[in-house]
């Protein structure tokens, strides 16, 4: 286990400790929470990693470099930043999807665009969406953020 | 979303993964000399994800329940100012459950007369920014990379907020 882990998981135990202390049954109840919400998760964390396996396996580096690499230019980053709108998987994985893609040769713009838009746009829950706030504001929040998620790309590119 | 949906889409999710194994094990049958790589990658994802998702998906289970959702509606719907908007971010960080779940919050915090600004960055920082997401997203992409995300983040999501809110108040006019 790398120190980020145990890091997480002693906060967690502390965090776990004072909820018990503070109100035992609410404690449970978060217990339970956290059991149905892993295994509702169970089948999409495990076709995401043997994804992963697959893709690093068989697609070699320089192809996925040319689709979403350093070299892949602005239309490689808008191609990304589509992807991850329209995609609707569990942001919690996106995370070691994002990370495969980088060992194999993406650029840090694509990887940052693409967490970006795949957790802040929904293109399948947009019609819930303007339902609830309205056409203007539903429309209006999906495509601002469609542009900062390339410009936190650009920027996180630039800088790391 | 509710159950029956709910339901609908982890039948979904079982047999897009029974597709995946069954495809994993045909590629890893017809190309022998790839299953070392694609088994021993697959096996360290899944190792650093079991070390970390059991213990984040606990502290979202103590988020949905000590931080219930009226409360966040409570507070969103009365404060003011620029201060509506960071207690809009810091208060989207702490919840749970995917963004759907947000809207009809959002939904309530507009009839209460909630800043537009103060409403889309609650959503946002609810989408992109969440306390357990930051986690894994530490765990996989590093401390420098979840950092500058987050504070680039943070940064346009209230530029985002604000002019998101013009827009709205000049339609409506």
């Amino acid at each position: 286990m790398n120190s980020t882990a145990l890091i997480i998981n002693g906060l967690t135990l502390l965090c776990l400790i004072f909820a018990f202390k503070k109100d035992r049954q609410k404690a449970k109840k978060a217990l339970k929470i956290a059991l149905k919400a892993s295994l509702r998760m169970a089948p999409m964390v495990i076709m995401v990693i043997l994804i992963i396996g697959l893709m690093l396996g068989f697609i070699p580096k320089v192809t996925i470099a040319r689709i979403v690499g350093e070299k892949a230019g602005l239309k490689g980053i808008i191609v990304v930043a589509f992807v991850g709108a329209i995609l609707h998987i569990p942001s919690l994985i996106s995370f070691p999807l994002a990370a495969s893609l980088l060992k194999s040769g993406a650029s840090i713009t694509s990887v940052a665009v693409f967490i970006t838009t795949l957790t802040m746009i929904g293109i399948v829950t947009l019609p819930l969406e303007i339902r609830e706030l309205g056409k203007k504001l539903a429309l209006l929040r999906n495509g601002f953020s469609f542009i900062i998620a390339i410009i936190i790309g650009l920027i996180m590119g630039a800088i790391l | 979303m509710n159950k029956a949906e709910d339901k609908k889409k982890l039948k979904q999710d079982i047999i897009a993964l029974i597709i995946t194994i069954i495809a994993t094990i045909f590629l890893l049958y017809t190309f022998p000399s790839k299953r070392a790589v694609v088994l021993t990658t697959s096996w360290k994802f899944f190792f650093e994800m079991v070390s970390i998702l059991p213990a984040v998906m606990i502290l979202m289970g103590l988020f949905a329940v000590f931080v219930p959702n009226d409360l966040i509606i409570k507070h969103l719907g009365e404060t003011a100012g620029l201060k509506a908007i960071l207690l809009g971010i810091l208060l989207g960080t702490l919840p749970t459950g995917p963004l759907y779940v947000a809207f009809p919050m959002a939904s309530a915090l507009l009839k209460k007369g909630a800043r537009i600004s103060c409403i889309v960055a609650f959503l946002s920082a609810w989408a992109c920014i969440k306390i357990p997401q930051e986690m894994v997203e530490l765990q996989f992409l590093g401390f420098k990379f979840m950092i500058a995300r987050l504070i680039l983040t943070v940064f346009f999501v209230i530029i985002m907020s604000l002019i998101i809110e013009k827009f709205v108040k000049y339609q409506t006019v």
